[in-house]
């Protein structure tokens, strides 16, 4: 048997290819969900009525007016709904509400003949609303004690005894942002009665089936009765993992109704007034660490700000509360998490889903304590990371924990690190108004889900009598490259060209019971189950080339089209040859696979156990210029080492990395999520609701200067062809940034004080830091009431 | 009836019937043209554009690439447009060899993964791939390093093939970090000769249509100056449009549907640009692109807005005509016109009359312009001041609305100000004058005391409010800090000088 890390020669996983549908894109002919419906006839249009209150009771919904309008032909409200009126699959998030939740929560939705018609239908319809007190921010829901949720405490240790021992000892608060996903293509599900009667719902959504037991639990239908398709999305990022589910549901309602093809597609404001994003946190912690600058201890509470329902907000926290301590050993350890109920929407998934709101504790944490300890904080990170042999609070042995000295030494190297010191300091000492620094922070990320029972998945492998191979796996495809990786793994492991293999879209009734395309985790579980399903076939057919060439069937190889034995190269035949003669000698020529991550365990009572399969291991150093004047900032240069194990499609790999790096920075220093807190009849509603208000990163925010190197030699044993995974890790490498921008503003001030910067750390943020550490002490009284502080203080 | 007709990707498609509020997008995408997507209805991300051939003087065609999700499908009545699917000689199969050598470079460069935003980007990169003035960096035949022009050597914004960056900032990609979409731009060669859309460019645009469309809502493209100032005599509420750069977000954010639309953007009378002794005027239907393309520098205040303003895909279609009409207090262009001293030209059957910028707007989004009148052109008075600075404070670097604008025009005599304009927005419901700090700056010497002082000054301008951009006091601040910073820059300046 062989392992599952080891490639035969020629493998074509390890090749740098284009992503599988580039063709596609850049042509504009690779379809996404709603480019389906001019394609089809008959279509209807759904249109949300969404409510324009944080909270409130709603004491009557007149639909009659709308029934006037023009082209409207129908008004989905939950008397419609056979099955279960529930959205999620903790029901506790009504898919039509009685009591509104959050402002622009959708109350019923409208079907027309048009766009427009199903609009103008939403404005004629009538709800009363009896508004109730509402909790916005987290402070009012710590205030009042709104929780939901699991409340886990991760601990190890005596905390307590430490800190009193401890020669340093800091305590602080800090509380940041979310991120709205802004994939390009907002949600988008198109669903209709099928030729056999059943409901299929074409979903860009990174669960099908999930998607699938909602639409039928909704419906009151078996899962059977209904299939779901993905095609591919335009981006997801965790954003479709949970929330397309109450969305193809109305369609599905809409559908089933009507007998008529129904398309819900939100756009940009439906998007963000009604999905769920990154958490927001509230962080109050106390260190304390000894004369070196080793952390001895930690206590912190963190609350996520959960919105009105529970969504993914457990697991989310418990991911963060198993990455506060990111790469550094921590001995005696205390954090609590909870999740406040607020009147917003419900935060989800999103890429690092917790781990980046963990390490930005702590990343945080050390960048505010280097200067008090008198440390570089490059160098106080440094002596902070794990050792071989230690393992995680939460009681896992770090596995190659040398890997992070190793990259961190590599990237010192790479980015040419002493010498750029000496230029910056020399640049800073003639540039009264500009500095620049750099910021270096490491990244060590589990992999795997926490939730032991998803780490399974299935694929179906096709060989046609014509040697062609049609695969199918549970994963989805929203531009991760996921696609691409798969059908490399399919080509190696058949001993077939990348051209034979053709992928087929993701759908329910392909591979069933599938688990989110989420975690990071997709390539490493459906191309397990790929290459099982591949083994299969290949065995079967080693026997039949085996008579042929009169060898042993261990002794049959297939490479690139070819089979032969060993030793036997004159006598050869081709892939297509030997399946036509297995078809003849009635040999089966497919096969479904199956994998399951071996040697997971978690009791997440206890928050103890080995939940993940492996660690996956980056830094990255970012140079940053910083404008006295305005706060305003340029990134120079960004250099990364990042660890993918042996990477199975590197310019996928790498796509990923700097893909995630300048999402990660945007989180930290742009995108700036506001929601209206005032007493005013707005409350509760997103003020940054477009693309002109929420901002993401343009050209103008890519590191000028960006290299991206694979940590070599970096075989991970018992997964698919020794690779990691990539997609969330290297997100959290964007931490550099913000360090940068901390040391940064440090440089106009006199070096030795704590630096506070606000998350993110926008233009205006950065000045009022400046603003901080520049104001004379002698003034600082005075000064403190024009200069806003951030989010929170080191005592 | 002769119908509405539109060039799609070299074949003729019947436009007609098309109701006046659907966007281009939206009706390429019934035509069964999905490659174009919607990503945020506001011109802000890209993921629409789309290609269309544009006057280039009177004999030439300029590849240009707008957003196709703002203006109305019925603009482009007898126009050429190409898309993504028509870039490439593309059937439904498709072979790597169909790649246009952008789509070619974009794919093989891992410039798409989720590929949503792609076709946009192709388009805007086609755009900048066919820019008649786009030239490679020369290379030194002794040294084998390049020597580079002006415009490369500035920064790293322009690739050696002089691929200027700025023509992709009103893309986004939430996918890639933009690295190997950069690489793409940067490795692109120039045309091959053969090439039908570059040899496309050798002739004239398509003429404007004569568009006539009644229904419940009309949609007219008049042919002459006299036509829309009858409209407007008649009927005050039509609705004038250029680039539809403004328009289309309200038809798609807040779903005005105006009931009578002209559109003026082709009209010849509002398409001049004069040099004279005493002044420069700028026609109000002038694209900014064209503005920029014709005055070459010769305004360097306005040189230093345009890489600002917006994005190129927005350059490609707005007017400064539309921009200081709305007379949004965010507009970009009114606080530099306002630093020019510029005046506006307002026209109607009455006749023109010309009125001071600085005493046009009245309130949010108020101005002196009578209902029948309407902004035909804007006139910058000569010499220009020596010294100008635009500052735009906002979050992003390209295509991001300002928090504060501020824009300085300062002429200094002897060391002493002789006379300063300054424009401020984003911090009153109108564009202002600054006219406390002007005051308190003319006749002082330039120096670090009075400019601290006047400093001062300017922190207490306008009225600046909190809103999800910045709070009213990193506004406030930012006026005193742009006329500090401004006063660095042109002390250091004076030092490199020396």
């Amino acid at each position: 048997m062989k392992s599952l890390a080891d490639r035969p020669v020629n493998p074509v996983v390890g090749i740098p290819v284009s992503h599988e549908s580039a063709a596609g894109h850049v042509t504009g002919t690779a379809l996404y969900t709603d480019d389906l419906i001019v394609r089809s006839s008959n279509v209807l249009h759904a249109w949300p009525v969404q409510a324009p209150h944080a909270h409130a009771r709603i004491l009557d919904l007149r639909t009659e007016p709308a029934l006037k309008v023009p082209g409207v032909v129908r008004v989905l409200t939950a008397s419609d709904v056979p099955g279960v009126n529930d959205a999620g699959i903790k029901h506790d998030e009504p898919l039509f509400p009685s009591e509104v939740m959050f402002y622009g929560h959708a109350v019923c939705w409208v079907l027309g003949e048009s766009l427009e018609a199903a609009r103008l239908g939403a404005e004629a319809v009538e709800v009363d609303y009896e508004p109730l007190p509402s909790i916005v921010t987290l402070e009012e829901a710590i205030e009042a004690e709104s929780f939901q949720g699991n409340r886990p405490t991760v601990a190890r240790g005596e905390p307590d005894k430490a800190l009193e021992k401890a020669r340093h000892r800091f305590s602080g608060e800090f509380q940041f942002s979310g991120q709205e996903h802004f994939y390009l293509e907002t949600h988008a599900s198109f669903a209709y009665l099928d030729e056999g009667g059943q409901v299929f719902v074409q979903c860009s959504t990174q669960h099908p089936s999930e998607t699938q037991e909602i639409v039928a639990h909704v419906l009151n239908l078996a899962n059977h009765d209904v299939t779901v398709q993905c095609l591919r999305m335009g981006g997801g990022f965790g954003g479709k993992e949970m929330q397309p589910h109450g969305w193809a549901a109305i369609a599905a309602l809409g559908a089933t109704l009507t007998g008529r093809p129904v398309r819900l597609r939100l756009n940009r404001t439906q998007d963000i007034t009604m999905s769920g994003k990154r958490h927001p946190f509230h962080a109050r912690w106390e260190a304390g660490f000894d004369d070196d600058g080793r952390l001895l201890a930690l206590k912190a509470t963190l609350t996520s700000d959960g919105g009105w329902s529970l969504d993914l907000s457990e697991p989310v926290l418990a991911r963060a509360l198993c990455h506060i301590d990111n790469a550094y050993y921590i001995p005696n350890i205390e954090v609590h998490g909870r999740i406040a109920k607020t009147n917003k929407t419900s935060q989800t998934a999103f890429r690092g889903f917790g781990g980046p709101q963990g390490m930005l504790v702590i990343e945080d944490l050390l960048g505010r304590c280097a200067p008090l300890l008198g440390l570089d904080p490059s160098e106080l990170r440094r002596r902070n990371f794990y050792e071989p042999g230690q393992s995680t609070p939460y009681g896992q042995p770090v596995r190659h924990a040398e890997r992070l000295q190793a990259i961190w030494r590599s990237l010192e190297d790479r980015s040419d690190i002493a010498r750029r010191r000496e230029e910056i300091a020399s640049f800073n000492a003639s540039h009264p108004h500009t500095k620049r620094a750099l910021g270096m922070t490491p990244v060590k990320f589990g992999i795997s889900f926490n939730l032991t029972a998803f780490n399974q998945a299935g694929a179906l492998v096709h060989v046609y009598k014509d040697g062609s191979v049609l695969i199918n796996h549970g994963g989805t495809e929203m531009g991760q490259g996921l696609h691409t990786k798969m059908r490399q793994v399919a080509a190696t492991a058949l001993g077939v060209p990348l051209s034979s293999v053709r992928l087929a879209p993701t759908r329910t009734d392909k591979v069933p019971n599938t688990s989110a395309t989420a975690a990071s985790s997709g390539a490493d579980l459906n191309g397990g189950a790929i290459k099982n399903a591949c083994e299969q076939i290949s065995s079967r057919l080693a026997e039949v080339a085996a008579r042929k060439l009169n060898i042993h069937p261990d002794d049959v190889r297939f490479d690139a089209g070819k089979v032969t034995g060993i030793g036997f190269h004159d006598a050869s035949l081709t892939f297509a040859e030997l399946a036509r003669d297995a078809y003849f000698q009635r040999v089966s020529l497919w096969a479904a696979g199956y994998y399951r991550t071996e040697g997971l365990h978690w009791d997440s009572t206890r928050m103890q156990g080995e939940p993940f399969k492996y660690f996956s291991y980056g830094a990255a150093v970012s140079e940053v210029e910083v404008d006295r004047f305005t706060g305003a900032y340029r990134q120079l240069r960004t250099d990364i080492v990042h660890d993918v194990g042996d990477s199975l499609s590197p310019m996928i790999d790498v796509g990923q990395i700097e893909g995630g790096f300048v999402q990660g920075a945007g989180w930290l220093t742009l995108e700036d999520l506001r929601w209206d807190a005032s007493d005013g009849p707005n409350r509760g509603r997103i003020t940054t609701q477009s693309a002109s208000t929420y901002k993401l990163p343009s050209f103008s925010e890519m590191p000028e200067e960006f290299n991206v190197h694979l940590f070599e030699r970096a075989t991970e044993s018992g997964v698919v062809y020794g690779s990691k995974a990539v997609g969330e890790p290297p997100l959290m490498l964007a931490f550099s940034v913000r360090e940068a921008l901390r040391q940064a503003v440090a440089a106009f001030g006199p070096g030795d004080v704590a630096v506070e910067l606000a998350s993110p750390a926008t233009p205006e943020a950065v000045f009022w830091a400046i603003e901080r550490v520049s104001a004379p002490s002698s003034s600082a009284a005075s000064s403190e009431d024009l200069v806003p502080s951030a989010s929170g203080s080191v005592r | 009836m002769d119908g509405i007709k539109v060039t799609v990707n070299g074949k003729v498609r019947d436009c007609s019937g098309t109701n006046p509020s659907t966007r281009l997008l939206d009706w390429l995408r019934n035509e069964g043209l999905t490659g174009s997507k919607e990503g945020c209805a506001e011109g802000e991300c890209g993921a629409c554009a789309i290609l269309v051939a544009r006057p280039d003087g009177p004999d030439r065609s300029r590849w240009t690439s707008v957003n196709a999700c703002l203006p109305p499908a019925l603009a482009f009545d007898g126009q050429e447009i190409i898309t993504a699917e028509g870039l490439g000689n593309v059937s439904d199969a498709c072979t790597p060899e169909d790649l246009h050598p952008v789509q070619r470079e974009m794919a093989d460069r891992g410039g798409s993964q989720c590929g949503y935003c792609t076709p946009g980007f192709i388009c805007s990169m086609a755009a900048e791939y066919y820019r008649p003035e786009r030239s490679p960096a020369q290379e030194d035949r002794e040294t084998g390093t390049a020597v580079v022009g002006e415009e490369h050597a500035t920064d790293h914004e322009c690739g050696p093939n002089g691929f200027d960056l700025h023509a992709l900032s009103g893309n986004l990609c939430r996918c890639t970090g933009y690295r190997p979409i950069r690489d793409a731009a940067y490795a692109l060669d120039v045309p091959a000769e053969s090439d039908p859309l570059l040899d496309r460019q050798n002739r004239p645009a398509p003429a404007p249509g004569h568009t006539r469309v009644s229904g419940e809502a009309e949609f007219i493209r008049p042919q002459s100056l006299d036509e829309v100032h009858a409209a407007l005599q008649e009927n005050p509420d039509v609705k004038l449009v250029a680039g539809a750069t403004d328009l289309g977000v309200e038809v798609n954010l807040r779903h005005s549907r105006p009931p009578l639309v002209l559109a003026i953007d082709r009209l010849e009378e509002l398409r001049g640009l004069a040099f004279g002794a005493d002044s420069i005027e700028i026609g109000a239907a002038l694209t900014l692109s064209e503005v920029e393309r014709a005055l070459d520098g010769r305004v360097p205040l306005l040189g230093h807005l345009f890489p600002q303003f917006a994005s190129r895909l927005i350059r490609n279609a707005a007017t400064f005509g539309g921009n200081l009409s709305t007379g949004s207090p965010i507009g970009d262009s009114a606080p530099v016109f306002l630093a020019l001293d510029a005046r506006v030209v307002l026209s109607s059957a009455d006749g023109e009359r010309e009125v001071p910028l600085s005493e046009y707007y009245t309130g949010y989004r108020q101005s002196v312009r009578k209902p029948h009148e309407m902004l035909r052109a804007i006139r910058i008075p000569l010499p220009l001041a020596e010294s100008t600075a635009f500052y735009k404070i906002a979050k992003r670097r390209f295509d991001d609305i300002s928090s504060v604008s501020v824009a300085i025009a300062l002429q200094l005599s002897a060391g002493v100000v002789r006379s300063v304009r300054i424009g401020l927005g984003g911090v009153a419901a109108t564009p202002i004058r600054a006219l406390a700090t002007e005051e308190a700056l003319v006749g002082q010497p330039w120096t670090s005391d009075t400019v601290a002082a006047a400093a001062a000054v300017m922190a207490g301008e306008g009225t600046p409010i909190d809103d999800m951009r910045a709070s009213s006091l990193y506004r406030s601040a930012m006026l005193r800090q742009a006329l500090l910073k401004f006063h660095a820059e042109n002390a250091e300046e004076l030092e490199v000088a020396r």
